[in-house]
């Protein structure tokens, strides 16, 4: 790919200048090499340094760059620039209060997370090397330890949207499945328990959105599936 | 009293599992139903009348009419959890659509019988 000229539409908003929100046409010449639409962003950057986002690995493992690309969430690093239809209009992730431009406040979606307890819990002594796993249990975990929490699920999810303070989220129940289904954990009917609730869990009506945006390619509409199924066997 | 985010009832499951359970028993009656409405000899007010006479078809009419009614409390209920944030008209709601939906059973009760 040669140069191009990329247009974009993107979100500005900056509390201390801004009354209201407003979309900002601006537009930015790449170079052969640039290919995501991270590598984009840090080209407008040059343009206009006033324009906030975050970033870091730029490989898709830390989850900083997740946005609303073109009405759909995403991660800026892992978006290949030329497969987006132009103005590519970018927006902070949907449902989280705005800090500043594409940067969200993550707070909410980072208490319900910690909400469901995201580490091994097991009383026994820590045996001398590490606690042992037999190759199929270990298998359950895939698709689950993957996630890199940049929160495009659950600010996709309806249902986050409507009550982020009371529904745990698609990002936080696949991380409460993954220590559920974890044979060297030991609270599994505590977490069950903590989320058997009408909000915290049965907020999901199974709409997939989350399945839908993962950059990963999870699937945590399967997970909340598990941990419903479990409830039930647990139940009758 | 203090304004505190409250989560914890526990429960949930047994609506959850029941709007499943309840799906099905509706989705089998329709098509009990509808290959009995289409077995009638002719479209008449007798014949239709006729297809309610029998008590088995009465007996799964009637569960399928609280089905509907048990379904459509937890789906109702789920708008207004989702959508109405102050407590006390959410729960002047659930007591309305839990009366509305009860006295709906009683209506279809007798209007099954009456036939």
């Amino acid at each position: 790919m040669s140069k191009r000229t990329v247009q974009f539409k993107i979100y500005r908003y900056d509390p201390d200048k801004d009354q209201q929100p407003y979309m900002q046409d601006i537009s930015v010449e790449l170079e052969a090499s640039d290919k995501k639409l991270l590598d984009a962003l840090v080209r407008l950057k040059v343009v206009d340094d006033t324009l906030s986002f975050r970033r870091s690995c730029r490989e898709g493992v830390c989850g900083s760059d997740a946005m609303n690309i073109n009405g759909k969430n995403g991660l800026a690093c892992l978006t290949d620039v030329d497969s987006l239809a132009q103005p590519i209009a970018l927006r902070p992730l949907p449902g989280l209060p705005v800090i500043r431009d594409l940067i969200v406040d993550m707070t909410q979606f980072f208490k319900q997370y910690h909400s469901i307890k995201p580490y091994l819990i097991n009383d026994e002594p820590a045996p001398e090397r590490e606690r042992l796993q037999t190759p199929e249990d270990r298998e359950e975990l895939n698709g689950l330890y993957e996630c890199i929490l940049c929160a495009c699920c659950s600010t996709s999810c309806p249902s986050f949207w409507w009550n982020p303070d009371k529904f745990v989220g698609p990002a936080g129940l696949l991380a409460a499945y993954r220590f559920i289904a974890d044979t060297r954990d030991q609270a599994t009917s505590a977490r069950l328990d903590n989320l058997e609730d009408p909000y915290r869990l049965f907020r999901c009506h199974t709409i997939m959105n989350c399945v839908d945006v993962c950059p990963k390619g999870l699937n945590p509409t399967r997970a909340i599936g598990k941990i419903k199924d479990l409830m039930v066997r647990r139940a009758i | 009293m203090v304004n505190r985010v409250v989560v914890g009832a526990h429960y949930g499951l047994k609506d959850w599992l029941a709007q499943r359970v309840t799906a099905v028993v509706m989705a089998i009656y329709t098509l009990y139903f509808a290959i009995n409405a289409l077995m009638l000899p002719a479209m008449t007010y007798e014949a239709w009348s006729g297809l309610f006479r029998g008590g088995f078809t009465r007996f799964v009419t009637l569960l399928f009419f609280l089905s509907l009614f048990y379904h459509a409390w937890v789906g109702v209920r789920d708008i207004w959890m989702d959508y109405v944030k102050p407590t006390g008209i959410r729960l002047v709601l659930h007591m309305l659509t839990l009366l509305v939906l009860v006295g709906y059973a009683g209506w279809v009760a007798q209007i099954l019988w009456r036939l």
